[in-house]
């Protein structure tokens, strides 16, 4: 399989004046053409950090301090977007036109002083060329495919005007409309009823087999990962402690926190499947020690070997995990400090 | 725009309208007395010739009509200033005081208004600018001297730069607003007013651009720091369009506001300036009102300014939900 992005260890950290905030550090993720990738962890894990540094939009006290991201983009040539100075426009070509984004947050993503249809249609008209009108209907057929009804109107409308779901809906739309190569979706689905969830994700199943379109998913939802999801990577505390196919995952969950993430999903609820507390706090991204993160709330800490050192990411049965119950590797010291 | 928010607007302009004029005619009727004796006792305590002064009292016993039921009074008064007839100036009597403020607007709008309107430009786009990440460093290194020049009161600002560019080096006219009274507009009368506005608009720009860009620069980091700044740049616009159609049309909003209170104000706050300059306009006038206790004009000036900032905040207030469309759902 042709890889479409293929991220080596990035980090991005935050320089803030009680010290680093390393809220990723040190993540490797591949992403095939035409495969769905989900990214779950614990709220805080970095998801949102790492979705941004993929689009280079993280902005200081934040900043990349390695890492390496390469994409293929659609006429087949191959770039590191990490590499490109900052106002390159080879980034302004690849944002909304190869790699997109669905913002976590609909309520705020988008401008309250100009109407979503312009909003979208901006974004088409910055990688493409139509003209008004018929950059106009795209849009309004657009909205119409993510399930907003009357988009004819809805076009013209303000953000505040919308409900939640139409927010998201109309977020997804933007995202979809320049058919890129992949999609980063951070919560797709959150503000969305069973019904409408469905119905977005038949679209984005049915773009994907269009034009070979890459998705990854970052959710809370197990159920998505579960029905949507080819490949899970399992973050916690700005690391990936497990990467798997997503029914060994769910079947036989190597990493203690795995099986923590997935034990703690509420068995009543059956659709809404969503990751529920586990027990213990997360420790800070701020000046990290050099043992396992997990070792404060792990069941099986091994006290002499886990608060010793931080396991290294490896290969065991056909997945990746980062535990010292499965290997004594440790991961090479690479401490940035500055 | 609905019309109940246009008819609140509306109602809320008149209402502050009729208390300023309201508080007008309290006023001189709660001083012990006749108010017109005061007017009497002036005149003679000044020294002029107490011929003429005998037709001012009487016209301004008419005017008052102090024989008659005090609603009727207040009536009449109501009516006059309707029509903008606002009474007679005393020292420069029989001149009526609505003549006195419209021969003095041209020159305030003129200076005042244009100067504040390009002070406002010009500092929110350097507010803006210093505020912005991808803007060369030097604009950075401007912000400690906008402080600065925030912070020094403007009237002394005009008295340094009289005195650099017109005492010192003789480049600028000490004061006035022409070398003679314009007859026609040809070239050469514009450039003798522009020659005369410059410096006064000179001081009031550099009084009020600190104050601009400082609250830009405020404005534009709160937005830069929103969503919406992120997804404009995920969508892969242009750097120039992210700066004008995102973070300076949302960080705007605040300094509209802004805009429109100063304009309103502008006369009453700039009458050191007009002072400082020998400039006829409002403030000038307001000035020599005080210093010569002529009440009257002195009432029909401050009245004159409550109308334009009501007026200014009307303005405001009609355009506003064209800026911000949130505005229409309160
Ligand atoms: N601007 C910032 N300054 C300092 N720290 C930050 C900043 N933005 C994010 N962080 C830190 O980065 C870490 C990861 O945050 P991130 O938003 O990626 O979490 P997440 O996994 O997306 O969580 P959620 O599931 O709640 O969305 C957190 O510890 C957060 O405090
Ligand atoms: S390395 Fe040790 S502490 Fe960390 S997850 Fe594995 S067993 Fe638990
Ligand atoms: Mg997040």
């Amino acid at each position: 399989m042709n890889s479409s992005l293929t991220v080596k260890n990035l980090r991005t950290y935050f320089f803030v004046d009680e010290g680093i905030v390393k809220a990723v550090d040190g993540v490797d993720l591949t992403v095939g053409e035409a495969e769905t990738v989900g990214v779950i962890g614990e709220s805080g894990c970095g998801k949102s950090v790492m979705a941004r540094s993929l689009l280079r939009l993280v902005v200081p006290p934040g900043e990349i301090v390695d890492g390496s991201a390469v994409l293929r983009r659609k006429d087949g040539s191959q770039v590191d977007i990490f590499s490109a100075p900052p106002s390159a426009e080879m980034l302004r070509e690849i944002r909304g036109n190869e790699m997109s984004m669905v913002f976590q947050e609909p309520m705020t993503a988008f401008s309250p002083v100009h109407t979503v249809g312009f909003q979208i249609s901006e974004m088409v008209a910055a990688h493409s060329r139509m003209s008004r009108k018929e950059n106009r209907e795209y849009v309004i057929d657009l909205l119409r495919r993510v399930g907003i009804s009357n988009p004819a109107q809805r076009y013209d409308e303000y953000t505040y005007q919308l409900s939640g779901g139409m927010r998201q809906r109309a977020m997804i739309a933007m995202a979809i409309s320049c058919s890129p190569k992949i999609i980063i979706a951070d919560e797709p689905t959150t503000a969305l009823d069973v019904t409408i969830q469905a119905q977005i994700l038949d679209l984005m199943k049915e773009l994907q087999r269009q034009n070979n379109m890459a998705l990854v998913y970052i959710t809370h939802d197990l159920g998505l990962v579960a029905e949507n999801v080819d490949r899970v990577y399992v973050m916690y505390l700005g690391r990936v402690v497990e990467v798997g196919a997503t029914r060994d995952i769910f079947v036989n969950p190597l990493h203690p926190y795995t099986q923590k993430l997935l034990q703690a999903v509420p068995r009543l609820a059956e659709r809404q499947e969503r990751l529920a507390a586990i027990e213990g706090t997360v420790p800070s991204a701020l000046n990290p020690p050099a043992q396992c993160p997990f070792f404060s709330r792990c069941d099986k800490a091994m006290p002499g070997t886990c608060d010793r050192a931080i396991p290294a990411l490896t290969t065991q049965a056909g997945r990746e995990v980062r535990c010292f119950l499965y290997s004594q590797e440790q991961e090479a010291t690479n401490d940035w400090q500055f | 725009m609905t019309w109940s928010y246009l008819l609140k607007r509306l109602a809320m302009f008149v209402a502050v309208v009729l208390l300023a004029i309201t508080v007008n005619f309290i006023v001189p009727r709660l001083a012990p007395g006749d108010p017109t004796a005061a007017v009497l006792e002036q005149l003679l305590s000044r020294g002029q010739q107490v011929e003429g002064s005998q037709d001012i009292v009487a016209a301004y016993r008419a005017r008052f009509g102090l024989d008659e039921p005090i609603l009727l009074q207040y009536g009449r008064y109501l009516l006059n200033t309707a029509r903008f007839d606002l009474g007679s100036s005393i020292s420069y009597f029989p001149q009526k005081v609505e003549s006195a403020i419209v021969s003095a607007l041209p020159w305030t709008i003129g200076l005042l208004a244009v100067a504040t309107v390009i002070s406002f430009g010009l500092g929110s786009l350097l507010g803006a600018l210093i505020a912005w990440p991808g803007s060369p460093r030097f604009l950075k290194s401007l912000s400690p001297a906008l402080m600065v020049l925030s912070a020094i009161p403007y009237y002394l600002l005009a008295l340094i730069i009289l005195y650099l560019l017109a005492i010192w080096t003789g480049w600028f006219p000490l004061g006035g607003a022409y070398s003679q009274i314009p007859q026609r507009f040809d070239p050469s009368t514009l450039w003798d007013l522009a020659y005369h506005a410059f410096l006064p608009a000179l001081s009031i720009v550099l009084a009020g651009v600190g104050f601009w860009a400082l609250g830009m620069r405020g404005a534009m980091i709160n937005v830069l720091g929103e969503d919406y700044l992120t997804l404009a740049e995920a969508k892969g616009l242009p750097k120039g369009r992210i700066f004008f159609a995102y973070a300076v049309r949302n960080a705007m909003l605040p300094q509209v506001t802004s805009l429109a209170i100063a304009l309103g104000t502008a006369a009453s706050g700039s009458v050191l300036v007009e002072v400082a300059f020998n400039y006829p306009g409002i403030g000038y006038l307001l000035y020599n009102a005080l210093r010569s206790s002529d009440y009257f004009l002195i009432q029909g000036v401050a009245f004159f300014l409550v109308l334009t900032v009501a007026l200014s905040v009307l303005i405001l207030d009609l355009i506003y939900p064209l800026l911000d469309p949130r505005i229409q759902r309160r």
